[in-house]
């Protein structure tokens, strides 16, 4: 498998991505944002956490509008997978890669703990290593994790099974408790939690190796 | 030429910023407040002569970038 990891100004999940990527068996290329293209024979291309442009105008609002941004909505119209994180998620939903939108948490605070989760989907390359309905625990940290959609958007997302995965316990106010949400052809991912942050024991839990593993096979290169 | 836009939540979009400073008016003692909506106000400066043309522009702007037409509208005031 060969990864992009896309670095903006004011990203800091990036190298937790890219160390994520490698321990899967990936081949990590690190992609600077005002490239205007991605290298060749990408496999995957992942938007990291952060607070990308200092959230200024709307979080992932600029980064969005990145030059390399062009390239990988490109990339995922043609088929690729992309997965964004955090910030990342925020970052795909601005640019349309996926829909709804994310608001201020509920609460209004910076939420930052390990959340159990429900896999709610395991059909994409992405969520495939969890069995379908398992808990899982991750980290979140965020201030704009609050997903909206509405209610014909919701209800899409519920029939066409395309929420991945969903809170056990909200912290962040979503609606229909979603932490994760896929693409129409399930090869986009966006989710809140940071599966990069708990890849092996000593960061507290490793749930979010699964993550990694199951792209790694469903994107081996041949 | 000068524009300003503004840009607020939709109706309908739950705003907690705007609930949580309506708690704090009321805390103030400030009653009968009913709602507080909280939104972004953008003023551009611009190069363009015609009025028509600088509103055109403007509204391309909102609906690229300085809205998230999801969950918000925005107005344009030419000046």
């Amino acid at each position: 498998m060969r990864a992009g990891v896309v670095t903006f100004p004011g990203s800091n999940c990036d190298r937790d991505l890219a160390v994520a990527f490698e321990a899967a068996g990936a081949r990590v290329e690190r992609i600077w944002h005002k490239d205007s293209t991605l290298p060749r024979g990408l496999d995957v291309v992942g938007i990291p956490g952060g607070f990308s442009f200092g959230d200024y105008l709307r979080c992932g609002a600029i980064a969005a509008r990145a030059p390399i941004m062009r390239d990988v909505v490109r990339f995922a119209e043609g088929g690729g997978a992309v997965l964004g994180i955090c910030n990342g998620f925020q970052v795909l939903l601005e640019a349309g890669l996926l829909p709804g939108a994310l608001m201020r948490n509920a609460s209004l605070r910076f939420v930052c703990k390990p959340v159990r989760l429900r896999v709610e989907s395991a059909e994409s390359p992405f969520t495939a290593g969890w069995a379908p309905g398992a808990g899982i625990t991750l980290p979140v940290a965020h201030h704009d994790g609050n997903y909206r959609a509405d209610p014909e958007l919701l209800a899409r997302l519920e029939g066409e099974g395309r929420i991945a995965l969903s809170y056990i316990d909200n912290p962040n106010g979503s609606v229909a408790n979603i932490a994760g949400v896929l693409s129409e052809n399930r090869r986009v991912l966006g989710m809140m939690p940071h599966p990069e942050r708990a890849i092996e024991p000593a960061q507290g839990g490793s749930d979010g190796a699964a993550l990694f593993r199951a792209l790694a096979a469903a994107l081996a290169t041949a | 030429m000068r524009a300003r836009v503004s840009v607020m939540l939709k109706e309908g979009v739950l705003d907690p910023q705007g609930e949580a400073v309506r708690h704090a008016l009321a805390g103030l003692g400030f009653a009968g407040v009913e709602g507080v909506r909280q939104g972004k106000l953008i003023e551009l400066d611009l190069a363009a002569g015609d009025r028509a043309a600088a509103e055109a522009e403007v509204r391309a702007m909102c609906e690229k970038l300085l809205a998230n037409t999801v969950i918000e509208r925005y107005s344009v005031e030419i000046l």
